[in-house]
């Protein structure tokens, strides 16, 4: 290097075209990225979108996620009714326990809506008394279909008409009438069923009724039977999904330890100052390469054909993955550590075991835990995943509540859930990653 | 310390050695914990599987050996199972490039706007990094199955969830890489009246650039995978191709192997390229953040 060669006028030139091939870069990177939008747009099909998106579908979804429905249905052909939450079987009202809204006369059922409205299914005939619009009364019959008071060309957008088929639809309610059945839907806020159901005798008791009052069932006490009554919940299945979470968390706990164990053994073989040989340095490094490149799908979909669905499964497919990262991020540590300490050790006479144990582990010690702790809370995300493809853990059952479209509060309570743990666990992981590495 | 007798040496070095023996009997006791843990912990997953460990191990690679002995009796048809998934391995990679890119620039904006001495508004740093912490915290899969409910199937859903996803994990990191910067060139430039974009385009952006985009690169790689996953739950690409080749009973398991090489040359390619371009982009100046870094 001789500056003087570099005389003023050479460097002010070489700074100047420095300056414009900056300058150049700034103007083209967002050019490339906007034309890769543009790009982007046409092979995603962009605009088409729009007409593929399902707006009910989402209101569905949203709605269900903070209210829930009641149904009220009216067999046509049998005459039977029958009220249930979310018209599940396992939310049946029976005759002795009818929401207040909803009154069975002789052969009267009246429901009375939040807005004031009022619903009368009287046999074949519906009455609907909209507030602010008056009567609607729909007649079905084998013969005729179904008939309404109303002119048939003049109906508001809210109410669908058909010789087959009367559908209303307002904010507190919807109807609607069909030969086979007569239906009403009453929408009410929050989840229903969340602590006990309908057959639960601590069904509609208030806390402080289970705590304090007088015993509910005379053959348990209040508090185990509230506490079975709520784990064992046929619907909301509390205890499956505790133990869901808990099998989530048992796959990236093995998963990620698992790798860790064996992978720091097999990093020592790739270590340029450990392994002596060229060849089983490769052989350990292809090794690692291999394990990471079979993507964890890959290795989902392998080992769930050997073993079956299940936690194990998933657990195996964190720690094949894991083990190639692990063993590239420790073989990389370890190229880096200090040769002093190990040859302090040595000097003392120290066997090559002995000079691992002293010499390097309590070099790398820090280094490896906060790797696998942050793995640890990553592959809990990963677990939720891996759990969806081969079918464990709290990923399976959010895939099947989610597949099954109708039950978009439980879905809504499991991705609260997976939230939850994702966040717990990262605290965690950082909690013990301060308390072993800095603590002491 | 005068008398520095054999007596006090000797009392000395025996507190030592019990506080020795303590220290080696509490890292025993933990260890012991732990191993018990992960046995125990493996044998519940164990039970819980449907098919065991043990029972399971002679199968291992019975399924691998079913869609190579396939692939290899139709061996003829291979070239042409990989021309025709290079079209759905595309997709995946636009899918982790779009949620790439767009997740870096919101998580550029979220990382400045919740790092000490840059956000513009410093009362709000604590909420900005809750939002991050959350989007962080919902795993693509969530987003993308809600997603395909409402937007239909295809790669728009996976993209956006991959993005969210992305804009809480690098905002992280790029908010660490935003705390190292120097601030003297921001100061230098707020004194000349720079409003706030110009200080963080002039007095920053060229501080930080290169480790931004090392950890983008990072990213990007990270995000390769997960489109192939979330492909497989429905959101189209190589995974997509993947879950209908590889059902039982089809005859396709030729399909499946053309389409298991593309992945994993892809994810390898990719690999292999962004450590080289962030040696290369780090050499010398840091050594690359593998550890939060390789965190997904």
């Amino acid at each position: 290097m001789s500056f003087a060669a570099n005389t003023p006028v050479d460097m002010h030139a070489r700074a100047k075209a420095l300056i414009a091939r900056k300058r150049r870069l700034a103007f083209a990177l967002p050019l490339v990225a906007l034309a890769y939008f543009v790009y982007i747009f046409f092979a995603f099909d962009l605009a088409g979108l729009a007409g593929r998106m399902r707006w009910d579908n989402a209101v569905t979804l949203v709605s269900d996620t903070y209210s829930y429905k009641t149904h009220v249905e009216r067999n046509n052909r049998t005459g039977e009714i029958e009220v249930a939450v979310e018209g599940e079987r396992k939310g049946t009202y029976d005759v002795t326990n009818y929401p207040t809204w909803v009154r069975l006369g002789e052969d009267v059922t009246a429901i009375t809506l939040d807005d004031g409205g009022t619903i009368e299914i009287a046999g074949d005939v519906v009455r609907y008394d909209v507030p602010g619009f008056g009567v609607i009364e729909a007649t079905q019959s084998r013969a005729e279909g179904v008939t309404i008071n109303l002119d048939p060309a003049a109906l508001p957008d809210w109410i669908s008409y058909s010789n087959t088929r009367l559908m209303v639809t307002t904010d507190a309610a919807r109807l609607s009438l069909t030969k086979a059945r007569t239906e009403v839907f009453v929408y009410e806020f929050g989840w229903e069923l969340f602590w006990f159901t309908l057959e639960s005798p601590y069904y509609a008791h208030s806390i402080s009724d289970i705590l304090f009052g007088a015993r509910i069932d005379p053959s348990r006490s209040n508090l185990t039977g509230a506490w079975q009554d709520f784990w064992n919940n046929a619907i909301w299945r509390h205890g499956d999904t505790a133990w869901a979470l808990f099998e989530t968390v048992l796959m990236a706990f093995l998963g990620t330890f698992g790798a860790a164990i064996i992978a720091l053994p097999l990093a020592f073989l790739a270590a340029r100052n450990f392994a002596p040989l060229v060849a089983i340095r490769m052989a350990a490094r292809r090794l690692f390469d291999f394990l990471r490149g079979v993507d964890g799908l890959i290795w989902t979909i392998l080992l769930s054909r050997a073993f079956g669905p299940g936690p194990l499964t998933g657990a195996l497919a964190i720690l094949f993955t894991d083990t190639g990262s692990f063993g590239k991020l420790f073989s990389e540590a370890l190229e880096n550590v200090d040769e002093k300490q190990i040859e302090g050790v040595a000097s003392t006479g120290a066997k090559p075991l002995q000079r691992y144990r002293f010499g390097v582990i309590p070099q790398i010690v820090p280094v490896l835990l906060s790797q696998v702790l942050y793995f640890l809370e990553s592959n809990t995300r990963s677990a939720t995943i891996i759990g969806a493809i081969t079918g464990g853990g709290i990923g399976l059952l959010l895939t099947q509540a989610m597949i099954t479209q109708k039950d978009w509060e439980e879905v809504s309570y499991y991705i609260v859930l997976v939230v939850l743990l994702v966040m717990a666990m990262d605290s965690f992981s950082s909690w013990l990653r301060r308390k072993l590495i800095k603590g002491d | 310390m005068a008398d520095l007798t054999a007596n006090t040496l000797d009392a000395t070095r025996a507190h030592y050695m019990a506080l020795t023996r303590q220290r080696r009997l509490y890292g025993g006791i933990m260890l012991l914990v732990f191993v018990l843990l992960l046995a125990s912990g493996f044998g519940i997953a164990n039970d819980r599987n449907a098919g065991g460990f043990l029972p399971g191990l002679p199968h291992i690679f019975d399924f691998p050996a079913d869609v190579v002995a396939e692939a290899w009796q139709k061996r003829a048809n291979l070239p042409g199972h990989l021309r025709d998934a290079i079209p759905a391995l595309i997709e995946t990679i636009n899918i982790a490039a779009v949620a790439t890119l767009t997740g870096a620039c919101g998580a550029i904006v979220l990382s400045l706007l919740s790092t000490h001495g840059l956000a513009p508004w410093p009362r709000l740093i604590p909420l900005f990094r809750r939002v991050m912490d959350l989007m962080r915290a919902i795993p693509e899969i969530v987003i993308a199955l809600v997603l395909i409910f409402v937007l239909g199937g295809g790669p728009v859903p996976a993209a956006i969830a991959i993005a969210f996803h992305t804009v809480g994990a690098l905002g992280k990191l790029f908010s660490e890489v935003n705390e190292n910067a120097d601030q003297k060139p921001l100061e230098g430039l707020a004194s000349v009246g720079a409003t706030w974009p110009q200080r963080m385009m002039l007095g920053l952006v060229p501080q930080v650039a290169p480790n931004w985009f090392s950890y983008a690169l990072l990213r990007f790689e990270i995000n390769i995978r997960a489109s192939a996953i979330l492909g497989f739950v429905g959101a189209g690409g190589i995974g997509y191709e993947l879950k209908n080749a590889i059902s039982w009973g089809q005859g396709k398991f030729d399909e499946a192997a053309a389409v298991f090489i593309l992945l994993f040359l892809t994810i390898v390619v990719f690999d292999q390229m962004s450590s080289m371009v962030r040696n290369r982009l780090t050499h010398g100046s840091m050594k690359p953040g593998p550890l939060k870094g390789a965190a997904q």
